[in-house]
């Protein structure tokens, strides 16, 4: 890796340990309000799931609206294993373990998603993502689930078709999801989980691997010439960004109370939020959007009056953004200005 | 005979799911691009005759006509300011992002102006139905007026596009757009008029669609094209019967999945139902193969 990436790379780490050095004063010195507090661990997760989907919409160039749904498997399946493992093993190592779950499940999920639709051309890739997440959703939404002496009891109808015993809990309670998940993600951990998906996703880019996805995504015709396996490259990354997905996932299911698959955290208008961060950060710019994930997450929280209208405002955002930056007319009319700006210099 | 009823319920989801899917399917077949919007202009044309029906003349029919006139503009409107700028961008996912940012503005507009409460939605079909047999099988007016709505339709977008001299336009912009434009067809034209007819269509699907689900919201029209969506690629994108035949399969399929399997799934199953054809037939029933060209 040549000195100029590798800058770059530590700036990324050190932008996010400054943020979170300076956020851990202001908790110390009691200057964050408890509001703010609370915001903190949404803002990181938020920020890993950006980074997620920068890998596969900038990296790949395969558009996913429906990365939302990994966090969902990867907030399901770790809620889960926690809940039964709470009383087992102490809250490290069940933490730890709940990230190796999730993280598992969202790449798993990713994969096989992945086999069916990475063959295809991008529109497709995203009606898929799209349907996959309503999928997820669905499911978790029709299933109960229930553990007693007996081990596991599975239902696609209510909660009284498990046939528990009465010492028995309901873990997953259809629509109403899973409550009482303990309590164990904070800031610290987020941000490491963060710098952690940077690492991976950084690392990624700059090595031989990474080139390979790069060059897919430029030409996959002239890349499967020069004997680039495409349709593996493209699974590679694809999972990477559905593990990391899930890592967020773990995060927002041990910061919550009462986990639900509702469409406000992973329908289609939550994957579009994360898709507005990742393109005003920059599409393939990692770093970017993780400042463009914080920025638009506590912007909103700053401004009460405009919550209003800050959904038209990104939709507005993502338009303009998209025409400025792809439009070849308007490639041009940069170019000529910028040019004659030289000239006069 | 419930059977036979929710086959026929089936047919009149389907044909709204065919109307909407035959606006995407055009347009992704002639301009070269999912118009992610499409389903929110069926939103559209569901408030603007849910406004003149229950505030101002009240007159359904002019509601209808209003309707198909506001959405064409819409249509014709966002294709000349947020889509055709980047045709040509160097990235395909330009335009798709755009076209996904059209759609949460249209949505978010909606919510700002009317609010996320559900409006109820009088029906624009004012006919009960008919009942047949000893009267164990009733089909309601809307039913029979949505299929038959969507036959019309379905029977003039043939006529048009293979007898006129637009419609052949179109067929040529589809087949190749460098070609097109160097045997003087105006490929822009050609577009604008694609959308001006994708986006009247899902007036007449959205009139159809509140019709017979009577519950008005800025996300009604969201799942709806989605799925038109699936039957459209199901059907094999880019081709007209073959947009007709997938919208009626997968309305069927969706209600007797509702019915039978449960309602909390159907969803998912039509959905599973896309990633299935992917998997086995990605051109789906009646579209080509193309191959790609280096």
């Amino acid at each position: 890796m040549n000195k100029k990436r590798m800058q770059d790379q530590l700036i990324t780490y050190g932008i996010v340990i400054a943020a979170y050095i300076i956020m851990e004063i202001l908790i110390l010195t009691g200057n964050l309000s408890s509001h703010m507090k609370g915001l903190l661990v949404p803002m990181t997760y938020y920020a890993v799931i950006a980074v997620a989907l920068n890998l596969c919409v900038g990296i790949l160039g395969e558009l996913s609206i429906g990365h939302c749904g990994f966090m969902c498997i990867g907030a399901f399946f770790s809620a889960f294993f926690s809940k039964v493992t709470e009383n087992m093993l102490p809250t490290p190592i069940r933490f730890f373990l709940a990230f190796v779950v999730g993280i598992a499940f969202a790449a798993l999920f990713g994969f096989l998603i992945g086999i069916p639709v990475l063959r295809l051309r991008g529109d497709y890739l995203a009606i898929v993502t799209l349907a996959f997440g309503e999928i997820i959703k669905n499911v978790i939404n029709a299933i109960y689930l229930g553990v007693d002496a007996n081990g596991l009891h599975m239902s696609l109808k209510n909660s009284m078709e498990l046939g528990l015993l009465p010492e028995g809990e309901i873990i997953v309670n259809g629509a109403m999801g899973i409550t009482g998940t303990p309590h164990d993600s904070n800031f610290t951990i987020a941000v490491i989980v963060l710098l952690i998906s940077l690492f991976v996703v950084q690392n990624l880019i700059n090595s031989r691997d990474g080139r390979a996805i790069m060059a897919v995504r430029d030409n996959s015709i002239a890349a499967e010439a020069t004997g680039i396996n495409v349709t593996g490259y493209k699974m590679m990354a694809f999972t990477i960004s559905a593990a990391i997905a899930g890592a967020a996932g773990v995060l927002f299911s041990h910061n919550i109370t009462s986990l639900t698959a509702a469409s406000q955290y992973f329908g289609y208008n939550a994957s579009i939020m994360i898709l507005v961060y990742v393109v005003l950060g920059g599409i393939g710019n990692i770093r970017g959007s993780v400042i463009a994930a914080v920025i638009l997450y506590m912007l909103p929280e700053l401004l009460r009056g405009l919550n209003n209208y800050r959904m038209l405002i990104y939709a507005i955002v993502l338009i303009v953004m998209m025409i400025f930056n792809w439009s070849p007319n308007v490639i041009i009319f940069r170019k000529m200005i910028l040019s004659k700006f030289k000239k006069r210099r | 005979m419930s059977f036979l009823t929710y086959l026929i319920n089936g047919l009149s989801l389907g044909s709204i799911y065919a109307i909407i899917a035959l606006g995407y399917t055009m347009v992704y077949g002639i301009a070269k691009m999912l118009n992610f919007a499409h389903g929110d202009f069926i939103m559209v044309g569901c408030y603007v005759i849910f406004t003149i029906c229950s505030t101002l003349s009240g007159n359904t029919f002019v509601g209808i006509i209003a309707a198909i006139i506001i959405c064409t503009l819409l249509g014709v409107t966002t294709e000349r300011i947020a889509y055709r700028p980047l045709r040509g961008a160097a990235s395909p996912l330009a335009v798709l992002i755009t076209a996904i940012g059209v759609s949460y503005f249209l949505e978010n507009l909606a919510l700002l102006i009317f609010g996320a409460d559900i409006k109820s939605f009088s029906s624009v079909v004012k006919w009960n139905g008919v009942t047949l047999g000893d009267g164990s099988l009733r089909i309601q007016g809307v039913t029979i007026v949505t299929i038959a709505v969507s036959i019309v339709i379905l029977i003039a977008l043939q006529l048009f596009i293979h007898k006129t001299k637009e419609g052949q336009a179109m067929l040529a912009v589809a087949e190749d757009r460098g070609a097109a434009t160097l045997m003087g067809i105006n490929v822009n034209k050609t577009i604008t008029l694609t959308f001006a007819i994708g986006s009247a269509l899902a007036a007449v699907a959205g009139a159809l669609l509140c019709s017979a689900y009577p519950s008005l919201s800025p996300y009604t029209g969201a799942m709806p094209g989605i799925k038109a969506f699936v039957a459209a690629v199901l059907g094999g994108i880019g081709s007209i019967p073959g947009a007709m035949i997938g919208g009626l399969v997968l309305g069927i399929i969706e209600i007797l999945s509702k019915t039978y399997i449960s309602s909390q799934l159907s969803d998912a199953i039509v959905f599973g139902i896309l990633v299935v054809v992917l998997l086995v037939k990605p051109t789906g029933i009646l579209g080509k193969k193309i191959q790609e060209k280096v």
